[in-house]
């Protein structure tokens, strides 16, 4: 109702005391900083402390690690992006494989049943890695729509060490997120977890059960 | 002493006497303390962190109204639809109004205390709507027709043989499993159907930020993230103090906020939602609604001490580091909000006639002021909206200020001053008090002696000891 808009505005307007910004400093979050094999120790670290598979591969690697790890996890049927490089080379080595592969090309209403319970796997890339946290950084889109990495129970993701940002700040300021964000950005620390129950940890609730992130150079 | 206030001195007593209780809080909240603290190792880095983050909400509250519009501006651009609610009715009524637009007869939520304060579960019931918490500990307390009592961990006063008890009376097919990792997933599968069948999603916000017209989620179990992408429709209701003015703000607040709750470095998803399902995506909501609840702010807005209040970013370290919180549990404070901040927060909105008494329910030990991550001075300000809730000027900018004003207790402090202002009325007194023996355990004194010694005066008063000596300066 557009009377409660004009009168919420107007009591905070009447208020005394408002209107001067407040000088904000950031250097307490620049001031964080980690080189080389530190930010990996440290990403690593704290990506396993929470649960999360990494496995150090390269870029020509990568997809036949995912193979095997498909293999090994029982994964029957994974769903990928139709047209990124990830999604590609994730197709083009599993083709011999006893692993299916779903492009998630469809608009959900067209196979929610079949994604919500068919679907064992989702594979995606990550933008980038932040080393403070030990966090994925993702960016949802056409390519990998938002449910690809919440809704299936294993969750692969290809990371370049490349990609790495200190903080998410420095992150947020590479991407020039400020300017204009995509419908979803994500910062993914783990599978899915709860300690609701008496402060007792599980892992895998309404996400993923496992988070596997597939390291590269 | 008014009704309410005696509820709430009868629910501390129960608490207390209450061992499943005691021990349940004490247990968590030793383990929480101990993780924030793990959390931030270097005490200079924390501090410069809580001045940032004070820094941050104390300029999104000093330019409220013009982020809000930016805010609304926004989101409008990204397609997101804002509506403005003065009051929960109003609220209530606009979240109905959606979900009778899409003929929804299931709503899921994620974890949202402005919905609790909302009462919007209740309230969708009432119109046929079933409205289901899929946070788990949410959805416990719902299973067990409660409210959440604590606004971080809602079940944390349960235990696992409680909640076991509760699966196995109130869902079907379910037998008494004691294992929480078992019991999680018994709640999973008959959620995780809840979520493809939902026709809405409703959740909260962390924070909103003007700049970007962006909606920041935080959780660990992705249901915030299942929420408010799988069913068509995502209303999102809020607070109007959420928002902050850029999308860097948010980042110390990020840091801040999992290591001051729960002692997590981060939680497990952050979720940043700028819009609706876009041209060529394959999911995500068709609409987005973010609902933005005045009830009572603007009114704390206008005291520049008070405004304080809104810099909250619901962390929970307060009610963590309380010692009252601790003993007694959230439910003992009868509000959506308990511990500390609840103390504050909860006589501003209500009034001081209904809860009026809370700020009463803490020895001002000064943790929870130190252990706030954005600066809150609480302690303060529980002396404040003590002062507020006796005020005897008519002036009082809360509500329901001067409630709790009782004839008897202004009179013994009258007196008091009096005594304390003449200096032949205090020999008088202190005389009479050492001829005494003391004062007689009466009245409020009773109650207090129950559990105390009554402090015993010295035969003699300073003064006739100083005159015995002569008076010999």
């Amino acid at each position: 109702m557009s009377g409660s808009r004009e009168n919420i505005l107007r009591r905070l307007r009447d208020s005394r005391e408002t209107g001067a910004a407040v000088g904000r400093d950031f250097t307490v979050i620049e001031d964080l900083q980690w080189s080389g094999d530190e930010a990996v120790a440290r990403f690593t670290g704290l990506m396993r402390a929470v649960n999360t598979e990494v496995h150090e591969t390269t870029r020509e690697a990568w997809p036949a690690k995912l193979a095997e790890l498909c293999v090994a996890k029982q994964v029957m049927r994974l769903a990928l992006a139709a047209d990124t490089p990830v999604g590609q080379a994730a197709r083009s080595v599993l083709l011999d494989t006893s692993v299916e592969t779903v492009a998630y090309s469809r608009d959900i209403e067209d196979w929610r049943e079949e994604l919500f319970f068919q679907v064992d796997a989702g594979l995606s890339t990550a933008a980038g890695g932040i080393v403070e946290t030990g966090s994925l950084f993702l960016q949802t889109g056409p390519d990998e729509p938002r449910l690809l990495s919440l809704v299936p129970p294993i969750h692969f993701v290809v990371l370049s060490r490349a990609d790495f940002a200190n903080t998410l700040l420095e992150m947020l300021r590479r991407h020039d997120l400020a300017a204009g964000m995509p419908t979803n950005v994500l910062l993914i620390s783990g599978p899915s977890k709860t300690a609701d129950i008496e402060q007792t940890l599980v892992y895998g609730v309404h996400g993923p059960r496992q988070l596997v992130v597939l390291l590269t150079d | 002493m008014d009704k309410p206030t005696r509820q709430f001195h009868v629910r501390i007593q129960e608490a207390l006497n209450d061992p499943q209780i005691r021990a349940n809080f004490r247990r968590a909240m030793d383990g929480l303390m101990t993780k924030r603290a793990n959390m931030f190792p270097d005490p200079v880095e924390l501090e410069r962190l809580r001045d940032l983050g004070a820094a941050v909400r104390r300029n999104a509250l000093a330019q409220l109204p013009e982020l809000l519009e930016r805010l609304e501006a926004k989101c409008a651009e990204n397609g997101i639809t804002v509506h403005w609610a003065e009051s929960v009715d109003e609220a209530n009524r606009i979240v109905l109004d959606i979900c009778r637009r899409h003929s929804a007869k299931s709503v899921i939520k994620g974890k949202s205390m402005v919905s609790e304060e909302m009462e919007l579960n209740h309230y969708l019931g009432e119109f046929g709507i079933e409205a289901l918490e899929a946070d788990l500990g949410e959805y416990i307390v719902q299973l067990a027709g409660q409210l959440p009592s604590h606004i971080v961990m809602p079940a944390i006063h349960m235990n696992t043989r409680q909640i076991a008890e509760l699966f196995a009376e109130k869902l079907e097919g379910v037998g008494y499993i004691e294992d929480a990792e078992e019991l999680t997933k018994v709640a999973r599968e008959i959620l995780r159907h809840k979520f493809f069948d939902a026709d809405v999603g409703v959740s909260g916000v962390n924070f909103a930020v003007a700049e970007t017209g962006s909606l920041v989620l935080i959780e660990n179990e992705g249901n915030g993230r299942l929420t408010t992408t799988a069913p068509p429709v995502h209303v999102a209701v809020t607070g109007i103090e959420k928002v902050v003015e850029n999308l860097e703000d948010v980042t110390p607040l990020l840091s801040l906020l999992p290591r001051s709750a729960t002692g997590q470095n981060v939680t497990t998803y952050v979720n940043m939602i700028s819009g609706p399902r876009r041209d060529g995506e394959r999911d995500g909501p068709q609409e987005v609604h973010l609902l933005l609840l005045d009830n009572g702010r603007t009114r704390i807005h206008a005291d520049p001490e008070l405004r304080q209040t809104l810099q909250c970013i619901r962390c929970s370290a307060c009610m963590n580091h309380c010692p009252v919180y601790a003993r007694i549990g959230g439910h003992a404070y009868g509000t959506v909000y308990p511990g500390p901040i609840g103390e504050i927060l909860m006589p501003q909105i209500l009034g001081c006639e209904e809860v009026g008494a809370l700020p009463g329910a803490s020895s001002l030990c000064g943790a929870c002021g130190e252990v706030c991550p954005v600066r809150i001075p609480i302690p303060k300000m529980l002396v404040r909206l003590r002062k507020e809730a006796v005020d005897n000027t008519g002036a009082s900018p809360v509500k329901g200020g001067g409630a709790q004003r009782s004839f008897g207790e202004a009179a013994t402090w009258k007196g008091w001053e009096k005594v304390h202002a003449s200096p032949a009325l205090y020999r008088l007194a202190t005389r009479t008090a050492t001829a005494m023996g003391g004062l007689p355990a009466l009245g409020p004194l009773k109650t207090w002696a129950s559990v105390r010694e009554v402090p015993k005066p010295a035969a003699k008063t300073l003064h006739q000891r100083l005159e015995e000596r002569g008076n010999s300066r």
